[in-house]
């Protein structure tokens, strides 16, 4: 079990990649590229490695409750305080393979199609040590056995992000996304460290995941110390995997390059937040009491965030015209799936949909980054610079159509069978409600995609006018052509991936089931349910009536009273303002919340600086002068001048006294010693007794 | 066990080690009555790490007696160096560090 014992490796690599890079990859001829890909490569064989492993390693218990047993290894103790010790540890299970897998694939598919992307761009070895530094914090992550060291990679990937989005920060749009992103980010990790150290203390002074996990089952932990702790943990979810209502800043990301997009903010650091739940099972089943019904219980929390996001994120990508903005809104509703799922007992389901997410939506970001690279100079607005452009670029077209259905989750893609799996369970598990929010938003997932690829690559082709948003590489004006094989290579990859990843748990195959499924989930008795052709048969409907709408609207132009509703009546057109202003959510936070409390604080602070500090300042001046006299007269020119006499003189009397004792005879030195050796003792001596005593 | 006697024989040891070293004016006795005071401790270490069972007053004892000769080397060396300077090795005349 040498690949399973060893995952901390899977992070040791792109770690040491990310210091070469950043030391030689200037040097080097691929400036730092190969060093990253060759990092990445290496992860992603080890994880391969550690899969089959995985897959092979024997089983205790029988069918439902039939589960690998995890590794659990501690690398190093990191500190320890008293009886308190903060080791740095690996878990291994089947949860942690699975994002092994995703995340190294990604990040290495990315790596390559940004050596086409990023290509004579300023910052390119930067970049390189960026993603490896991304790479190596995700698997720290994935691997961690304790939510401490998980919270090293946790702040790692949003250094990164904070990086990288902010990677063009010469254009102060770019600069303000990436604070926004870090910030928005940060207010939910501050509710996170507070739940760690609140579960830290219930768990008896352990950071330990596994034991935690345990402990909440088992009922070893008060139930309100737990949905205290649970509230708390969950606030860094829904910062970090942008649930409402800090699902503002994903969209803005977008700010950052494309691969950057895919990688980061599609396929693996914002389901860091979901799979932080995954994780935490145990913590949040116990808390919300997720295997009751909701009707006896109360509602599940996680749930409900999850169920918020779906629909109010797929309602604001039908009014985005920026391409990576529709899909960035198609991920936070996406994510809102997967946190929804975990929130009705669907754990399987949650992270399988995370798992198929990946590959599409990261086929569709960097397809959306060829579409730009190759068709668009370099824009990503659909309605000026795009259409028609399926002829052009066919491979592009083929993939970003595939990974579109996909999403939409038709029938056999991949898509399909995570977002069945996940409604299937919602209904069985009593959380009907939660269901028909989930085919709610099935159904809006596959009408705006309907509308992006459309828009995209059908219809005429409205660009030619130069001038592209991101004009840093220089290309010449030319017509749209298909990208090089380093972009295509990783599309083709992904299309395959989001076809044939849904098989893993599909017709009479659960696989994904069985390989995933940890002790955490057999001491819940969290259920799983087979295939169910009327749920899916259901959910299929739906989202082939969403892409026909979406199609004959746009493509037939049905619905003829609809177009140009905008323009004829106000109710519609104080709607759409509403979305497309996001809710008024980013005015609420920045102009209301940060406005009100900053134009306090500005009034605050110039009154300060007026009347406390300007005062002080003067009283400080003026006080300050009549100092200067009294220093000059009294206490320079009698107490220091005396004293530096003083010192000199009794230096000098000092001396003429000690130069007596200085005999130069070594044998009275040797008196001295001893005699002051034996009144050492006795006092020593002495004071034992009088302690004795 | 007898450790009171061993200190006793620590201590005369050590008292003698003492007299030797402030009141004899040959310099390579004063040396010797280091090796007495030194060796004095070692009994001690020896006798204290016996009564407690443990052994690391044997093993400080066995690094004392390295350090000790070396001491004494250096020691031989410098009054070697006194004597072909002054022909003497009377301690009492060695008082160039007056101050």
């Amino acid at each position: 079990m040498f690949f399973l014992d060893n995952a901390w490796l899977t992070w040791a690599l792109p770690a040491s990649a990310f210091v070469v890079i950043l030391f030689f990859g200037r040097r080097l001829p691929g400036k730092g590229a190969e060093i990253g890909i060759a990092a990445v490569g290496g992860s992603f064989v080890l994880s391969c490695a550690a899969a089959a492993q995985w897959i092979g390693r024997g089983t205790i218990g029988e069918g439902e409750e039939r589960v690998r047993g995890a590794v659990d290894h501690t690398l190093y103790t990191w500190f320890s305080n008293g009886q308190v010790k903060v080791p740095l540890g690996i878990h291994v299970d089947g949860l942690t393979v699975m994002m092994l897998l995703v995340v190294t694939l990604v990040s290495l598919l990315v790596q390559v199609y940004s050596t086409a992307y990023m290509h004579g761009d300023r910052r390119y070895t930067y970049f390189y040590a960026a993603l490896a530094l991304f790479t190596a914090s995700m698997l720290v992550l994935v691997t961690s056995s304790t939510t401490i060291f998980l919270l090293l990679g946790w702040e790692g990937v949003g250094l990164c992000s904070f990086m990288l989005i902010g990677h063009w920060w010469e254009e102060k749009d770019n600069s303000d996304a990436a604070l926004k992103a870090f910030f928005t980010t940060r207010l939910g990790d501050a509710g996170m460290l507070i739940g760690i150290i609140i579960l830290f203390f219930a768990n008896g002074q352990s950071f330990d995941i596994a034991r935690l996990n345990r402990a909440a089952l088992s009922g070893g932990i008060d139930h309100t110390v737990l949905v205290v702790g649970a509230v708390a943990l969950f606030m860094g979810v829904i910062g970090k995997s942008a649930q409402f209502p800090l699902h503002t800043w994903l969209p803005d990301a977008m700010a950052g390059p494309t691969p950057v997009s895919a990688l980061i903010h599609a396929a693996t650091m914002v389901v860091a937040g979901v799979y932080l739940v995954a994780r935490c099972y145990g913590v949040f089943w116990a808390a919300f009491r997720v295997g009751h019904h909701p009707a006896w219980h109360g509602i599940s929390y996680v749930a409900v965030i999850g169920a918020i996001t779906i629909v109010i994120a797929a309602a604001l990508a039908f009014v985005q015209d920026d391409i990576k903005k529709v899909l960035a809104y198609s991920t936070v509703s996406q994510l809102g799936y997967m946190v929804m799922a975990l929130g009705v007992g669907a754990w399987t389901g949650g992270i399988f949909h995370l798992f198929t997410h990946a590959f599409f939506k990261a086929c569709l970001f960097l397809g959306a980054g060829s579409v730009s690279h190759s068709g668009s100079h370099h824009s990503f607005d659909m309605k000026k610079d795009m259409g028609g452009l399926w002829r052009a670029m066919p491979i592009t077209h083929a993939t970003f159509v595939i990974a579109s259905l996909a999403l939409a989750g038709i029938f056999p893609l991949a898509g399909f069978w995570s977002k069945d799996d996940i409604l299937l369970t919602a209904g069985k598990n009593g959380y009907n409600a939660f269901m028909v929010v989930g085919l709610v938003g099935a159904f809006m997932t596959a009408a705006y995609m309907a509308r992006t690829v459309y828009l995209t690559f059908y219809g005429e082709h409205r660009g030619g006018h130069h001038g592209g948003q991101h004009s840093a590489a220089g290309h010449a004006v030319d017509a749209p052509h298909e990208s090089p094989l380093a972009i295509t290579v990783p599309l083709v990859v992904l299309a395959a991936f989001s076809v044939v990843a849904g098989w893993l748990n599909g017709f009479g195959v659960h696989w994904f089931a069985e390989w995933t499924r940890n002790e955490v989930v057999v001491q819940a008795h969290v259920p799983e349910y087979k295939f169910s052709a009327p749920t899916a048969a259901l959910s299929m409907a739906v989202a082939v009536a969403g892409i026909g709408v979406g199609l004959l609207y746009y493509l037939r132009h049905a619905f003829g009273p609809l177009h140009r509703a905008t323009e004829r009546s106000s109710l519609a057109r104080a709607g759409y303002r509403f979305l497309l202003n996001k809710y008024y959510l980013d005015v609420l936070y920045t102009d209301i919340i940060v406005g009100s409390i900053k134009g306090a604080i500005a009034r605050g602070a110039y009154w300060v600086n007026q009347r406390v500090i300007d005062g002080a300042v003067n009283a400080v001046g003026i006080g300050a002068r009549a100092l200067a006299r009294f220093t000059y007269e009294v206490v320079d020119q009698k107490v220091v001048d005396g004293l530096v006499n003083g010192t000199g003189a009794s230096a000098e009397g000092g001396g003429s006294v000690l130069r007596r004792l200085q005999t130069g005879r070594v044998q009275q030195y040797a008196a001295f010693l001893f005699g002051a050796g034996a009144i050492g003792a006795l006092a020593l001596v002495l004071y034992a007794n009088q302690g004795a005593r | 066990m007898l450790l009171n006697e061993f200190l006793f024989l620590g201590a005369l040891l050590f008292c003698t080690g003492v007299y030797g070293v402030l009141a004899r004016k040959n310099g390579v006795l004063v040396l010797m009555s280091v090796e007495l005071i030194l060796n004095a401790v070692n009994i001690n270490l020896i006798a204290f790490g016996a009564f407690r069972d443990t052994i690391a007053g044997q093993v400080f004892a066995l690094f004392v007696i390295a350090i000790a000769a070396a001491e004494v080397g250096v020691g031989l060396a410098i009054v070697l160096l006194i004597y072909r300077n002054r022909r003497s090795i009377d301690l009492t005349d060695v008082d160039l560090m007056k101050g």
